[in-house]
């Protein structure tokens, strides 16, 4: 990856700028409000896999971490009343960098309350759809709707193994799906993956079949969004969230605090809603047909 | 003991023992799921190309391997000897070792050979190799096209598909990548 000249930098900004343009058009259209929650948060996430960076005074007192995601807070407007609300935010999580990953990156995270999380697949695909006309990057596989694939006819279809077989070594489960399954997903068009393992989804509730009510959809073999049918249950995800710290706990890893406040609010009272986080670096990565995410970024940190 | 954050391009590490060298890696990590380093690595006994994916973290074991340029000096029964222009030291290669790279080995070429745990493993000559053609069929006066060709034989015991007009007792430049023919030398 050659270090773009200023031109190139300035170009890539502008159309940086028509993509955020036309991300907040498209949420606009169908009354979403734009919000903005905190960079430092008391609870970075407690996914086994998550690493966070921690902040602290010049003096050594931690005052949180950055956020992994936004996903607690915007839950909360969620308690408080809100509707369908949207944000931008930079997130960022310490250990992940690769030509899909940056330790700081730009995420769309966005709810709907009163919604179920085939609600939010139908946005994610009219999103995709819309961003790509206004970038003016013809892209007919993205046109609504997307395929729909369980994890376990993915693996079947993609792997030759089933779901079953795997559904107690987490470590080969994911090993199969990061060699085998991934690449292959969303080859040609889009595909939207559902129906994951109840463990790989502790903010997701649950679907009849006890499957987790999680989503997420693959573009060329990139994961490009994550989204669930929210757990609305206070004491379900108290629970998980413990679970979620003493996994932490055995794998060696900090094992960071659970947001209390999060959890007052859901114990008041959270509509049933569906929300997604979409990688925005990633997204532009495919629609101009880039093959890293700092190829779309003006200073990746190798840049900085 | 290294780990797989000193992964990179040409990062050389034991697998199952044998020494490979990182062609290409990738850092993935399914959303919710453990991270990992996907990597496609060289066999640098066989050259034969495998993809292995490694745990993000997971302790790696780098190869003792070290690359000496030497001069080639002589054939010596099923092997080639080489010394080391600097120590004066020499070693010897059989022609199964060499491989293909037997047919680029004039008086006094200069190789790269790589050694694992002190032992020759390979070699890398030079990209480019000027061979006498010591057998072909005549060449047709005039025909100066390259798109027809005709086998010749080297002095090395290589064949080469040349152009109609090379003749026994040409030097020709080759490629020893490839094992193509390139062009004609003037000499």
């Amino acid at each position: 990856m050659a270090p773009p000249s200023d031109l190139a930098v300035l170009q890539l900004l502008a159309l940086r700028a028509s993509l955020l343009g036309s991300i907040r058009r498209f949420f606009e259209e169908r009354d979403f409000v734009e919000v903005e929650t905190p960079a430092i948060v008391p609870s970075p996430g407690l996914d086994v896999h998550l690493s966070a960076f921690e902040v602290r005074t010049s003096e050594g007192e931690s005052v949180g971490w950055l956020a992994t995601s936004p996903e607690y807070q915007m839950k909360r407007l969620l308690s408080a009343g809100a509707e369908r609300i949207f944000q931008l935010s930079r997130s960022y999580r310490a250990e992940e960098h690769g030509r899909h990953h940056e330790r700081e990156f730009t995420m769309l995270e966005w709810y709907r309350a009163n919604a179920t999380s085939d609600d939010v697949i139908r946005d994610t695909e009219e999103l995709v759809a819309f961003v790509a006309n206004a970038l003016d990057q013809p892209a007919p596989e993205v046109q609504p709707p997307w395929q729909r694939l369980t994890v376990d006819e993915a693996l079947q279809f993609h792997a030759n193994v089933e779901l079953a077989t795997l559904a107690n070594d987490e470590e080969r489960f994911f090993r199969v799906w990061a060699e085998t399954v991934q690449p292959r997903l969303g080859n040609e068009r889009p595909v939207v993956v559902t129906d994951w393992p109840s463990s790989m989804a502790s903010l997701a509730k649950l679907k009849p079949n006890g499957m987790a009510d999680r989503f997420e959809a693959f573009f060329r073999g990139v994961e490009l969004c994550n989204g669930f049918g929210e757990l609305t249950d206070a004491t379900e995800q108290r629970r998980r969230f413990e679970q979620n710290q003493s996994e932490r706990r055995a794998a060696g890893a900090p094992v960071y605090p659970m947001d209390e406040r999060f959890l007052d609010d859901l114990e008041r009272g959270m509509p049933e809603s569906g929300g997604n986080a979409l990688g925005v670096d990633r997204l532009l990565m495919l629609l101009v047909g880039a093959d890293s995410i700092q190829s779309v970024m003006p200073f990746p940190e190798k840049r900085l | 003991m290294a780990d797989t954050s000193d992964i990179k391009k040409g990062f050389k590490m034991l697998v199952d023992g044998v020494p490979f060298a990182v062609v290409d890696h990738q850092f993935v990590k399914p959303g919710k799921g453990q991270a990992f380093i996907r990597t496609r690595i060289k066999n640098m006994m066989t050259g034969a190309v495998i993809d292995r994916t490694f745990k993000s973290g997971e302790k790696l074991e780098k190869a003792d391997t070290e690359e000496r340029t030497m001069q080639y000096l002589y054939p010596e029964g099923d092997s080639r000897v080489f010394m080391d222009t600097q120590s004066y030291e020499q070693i010897s290669l059989t022609n199964e070792q060499l491989g293909d790279n037997v047919h680029y080995l004039l008086d006094g070429t200069e190789v790269d050979i790589m050694l694992f745990e002190g032992r020759p493993i390979g070699v890398t000559p030079p990209t480019f190799v000027e061979l006498l053609v010591t057998e072909t069929e005549p060449g047709f006066k005039g025909d100066t096209s390259s798109n027809t060709t005709k086998p010749a034989m080297c002095e090395t015991g290589l064949q080469v598909n040349v152009p109609l007009f090379v003749n026994a007792g040409d030097k020709l430049k080759v490629d020893t990548r490839t094992g193509d023919y390139v062009e004609r030398v003037k000499g």
